[in-house]
């Protein structure tokens, strides 16, 4: 755009709509009301700026998450005042916990009215205060170029995460001359990116002396675009791998350095190997309980080096022996150049003992006696059928834990999936938006039946939009992990976890009404062939309802608050850990 | 790799904006962090208010609090001070003084370097400014007489010498206040 933009006398609307197309913003999800509506002005004339009209504005939160997730760009949603900007308030928190780049905008109502309890008033900016990383309330139309400036800049860099724009009605329609800013007025962000050259040094001592140390991977790897850094590292120096929820794919599952997920729901390798480590190499991870269980006992022989883009979870759940600020990416690089140079820990036996410990606990499941489908063959025979480079969605529960599981995770960033705050109804919204990012890429949602009823709605966006997506419903006809809990911890009295899903809805006229293709498969005989006719309709969405066995459980577990060591393979079946003697 | 908790004075230098008082307030609450006292007010530059925070807390608490603190977008710097740092507090306290106890206050007010402001037959007001442990040993003192009411400020401090919070390069002063440089 050219200099005399600067002198242009707009109205704040104006000046946001030109603001996003300056930062690059292509694609918006939102809803307008009667706050942002003379936003909703400038926006229909567009023609840099996609507006995707969604249905709920959590639905809109939720894509703007899985449009930055396969595109590494900053996702954009747009709501009104009060309702609009709380019901953003979920898919806000999710991009928190997850360190996605979004900026929300939320038109605010007039600045005269606020703080007079006005109708459709919430205060959004002390609302969203704990879950943004960044916020501004706008009253002043010549502020909004400047905020919409900064807010890209730091959703997008250092460690990633949600901002909010809340903009006041009368800043919107004010006249302002259009100033892009030249600089950003950010003194007090200053992310480190570059790692401090001696902690790498001393990370590469520790290293060397170790003889049972394991990669310990993060969504920081994914988010820092590390993988071919993180591949080519562990086949330098042979170090065992593993890869947390956030992290599946990347690096490739097949690759026999890769011990699996840790955590809850890991494997026994993945487990395993943390629990008896001499040395943890923690990149841009978060030590989440999810992960390490009782804290206590987590990892209890390992000196730790982490490094992360965010000081602030260094030594926050476990304190750091070698803390290493910087971006994966970076960081990795340093240690390769070093270990070019240095000498390979002597970790042979380390490495044959995890292998022996994959191969003789791999992560299965049983068949159901009465021939009824079970999940996770119906999980892996859609990765199966369509393979790795397909983009693939979750919701919240077992069925997250299946595709977590036995999903052909070989590529990264195919992956999408609300891994700490655990929102059910991520799946469907955020695989919309993953879509609108790839276009030509298949996009398959796994998503349960108690999620697939929270957002499903957004399917009729999909149909309107022209947006494809394919949504497994994995109906086991109730809220799976919550039941899978009460068989487990409280005697199997199954309190409100059965959603008779198996009578209502009819998912298939619930697809059909929606402007979808609704497709069931009730039997193993059945599963391939739907997933192939999903896979070949490209014009509409496609709802695949898979009727499945209700008591199927995830293993291997961890129950909440136990140690690592207390890994079940199965219900009452642990590792013989006696026997595990290096 | 535990300590005990022992009591630490921040120095937060922060941009000032709407808000910032309550993304501080908020943070510390929302992770639970315990301060014992919170001082904000204007610096020399008018783009820039100073907090003051003391905490008791161990040290790996007290990294923690720091780094979060430093997440905060309009956290300009934080530093914290050294023991001889110079601590002040503000106290305002109404004793009650009849004819008889009044020349007793007087001289307790005037060993302690504070001030009579306001007077009635029944009360004396008593401005003083010290050390939180002056401050203590002076209330200790005019406790027996009646205190009617009383006020406190939070502390303010500053380190001792020719260096300014404000003139250091920010960068370098941040990564040795969180620990991980």
């Amino acid at each position: 755009m050219s200099d005399n933009d600067r002198a242009d006398e707009l109205t704040g609307a104006q000046s946001l709509v030109r603001s996003l197309e300056r930062v690059g913003a292509d694609v918006v999800f939102g809803i307008p009301g009667g706050a942002i509506l003379p936003a909703y002005d400038p926006l229909f004339d567009s023609d840099k700026v996609r507006h995707i009209l969604v249905r709920h504005e959590q639905g809109a939160g939720h894509a703007a998450e899985g449009y930055a997730m396969v595109t590494g760009k900053v996702g954009v949603c747009m709501a009104t005042s009060g309702p609009g900007a709380t019901n953003l308030v979920t898919a806000i928190a999710d991009a928190h916990m997850d360190s996605v780049p979004i900026v929300a905008i939320t038109g605010q109502v007039a600045s005269a009215a606020i703080g007079t309890d006005a109708f459709q008033e919430a205060d959004i900016r002390g609302i969203t205060m704990p879950i943004t990383k960044h916020s501004y309330l706008i009253t002043k139309p010549a502020d909004i170029a400047p905020a919409i400036a900064s807010a890209f800049h730091i959703a997008g860099t250092g460690r990633p995460g949600p901002v909010l724009v809340d903009i006041a009605k009368d800043a919107l329609q004010a006249k302002t001359r259009f100033e892009w800013p030249r600089q950003l007025d950010l003194p007090g962000y200053r992310p480190v990116t570059r790692p401090h050259g001696k902690q790498v040094r001393e990370a590469g001592r520790l290293i060397i002396e170790s003889r049972r140390p394991v990669l310990y991977v993060g969504g920081g790897v994914v988010k820092a675009h590390a993988w071919s850094e993180l591949k080519e590292f562990a086949e330098l120096t042979g170090i065992p791998v593993i890869t947390t929820l956030m992290a599946r794919g990347v690096f490739p599952d097949s690759h026999p350095q890769n011990m699996g997920m840790p955590g809850m729901h890991g494997t026994v390798a993945a487990v395993g190997a943390l629990q008896r480590s001499d040395l943890l190499i923690a990149l841009g991870t978060r030590f989440d309980d999810r992960v390490t269980g009782k804290l206590s006992s987590f990892a209890p022989l390992a000196k730790v080096i982490h490094a992360d883009i965010d000081p602030a979870e260094i030594s926050k759940n476990r304190v750091a022996d070698i803390p290493i600020v910087g971006d994966c990416k970076e960081v990795i690089s340093q240690l390769i150049s070093l270990f070019k140079r240095e000498r390979r820990p002597v970790i042979d036996e380390w490495v044959s003992y995890l292998q022996d410990l994959k191969r003789r606990y791999p992560t299965g499941y049983d068949e159901p006696d009465d021939g009824s489908l079970s999940p996770q063959y119906v999980i892996k025979r859609i990765g199966e059928i369509t393979g790795p480079d397909a983009y693939y969605a979750a919701g919240v529960g077992q069925h997250q834990m299946w595709a977590a599981h036995y999903l052909p995770w070989e590529l990264p960033g195919r992956w999408l999936n609300s891994g700490g705050l655990g929102t059910m109804g991520y799946c469907v919204p955020a695989a919309m938006g993953a879509k609108v990012g790839v276009p030509d890429k298949i996009v398959w949602g796994i998503d349960g039946d108690g999620c697939f009823q929270m957002t499903n709605q957004e399917l009729v966006t999909c149909a309107l939009e022209g947006i494809p997506i394919k949504i497994a419903v994995i109906n086991n006809q109730s809220l799976g992990m919550v039941r899978q809990w009460q068989t487990l911890f409280y005697q199997g009295r199954y309190s409100n976890t059965d959603l008779k899903t198996n009578r209502i809805p009819d998912f298939g006229k619930l697809a059909e009404a929606m402007g979808c293709v609704g497709l069931r498969a009730e039997e193993p005989a059945d599963v391939d062939s739907v997933i192939e006719k999903a896979n070949s309709i490209n014009d509409v969405p496609v709802v695949v309802e898979f009727v499945v066995h209700k008591d199927a459980m995830v293993w291997p577990m961890v129950a909440a608050g136990t140690s690592n060591d207390d890994i079940k393979v199965a219900r009452d079946m642990a590792p013989n850990w006696e026997q595990e003697d290096l | 790799m535990a300590s005990s908790p022992s009591t630490h004075t921040l120095s937060v230098l922060v941009q000032n904006k709407p808000g910032v008082l309550a993304r501080i307030a908020g943070l510390i609450s929302r992770r639970g962090y315990n301060i014992e006292s919170l001082a904000v007010g204007p610096t020399e530059s008018p783009e820039m208010s100073r907090m003051t925070l003391q905490v008791n807390v161990e040290d790996v608490v007290l990294e923690q609090i720091t780094k979060q603190l430093n997440k905060l977008i309009e956290v300009l710097k934080i530093v914290e001070l050294e023991d001889s740092a110079v601590r002040r507090e503000l106290v305002l306290v109404k004793v009650r003084a009849t004819a008889e106890t009044r020349s007793q206050l007087i001289e307790i007010i005037g060993l302690f370097g504070a001030k009579a402001v306001d007077l009635t037959a029944e009360i004396i007001t008593v401005e003083a400014t010290g050390s939180p442990a002056k401050l203590a040993a002076l209330l200790d003192l005019l406790e027996p007489y009646g205190i009617r009411e009383l006020v406190q400020s939070g502390l303010v401090a500053l380190g001792r010498g020719n260096r300014s919070l404000t003139d250091r390069n920010q960068r370098s002063e941040r990564l040795k206040a969180v620990g991980a440089g």
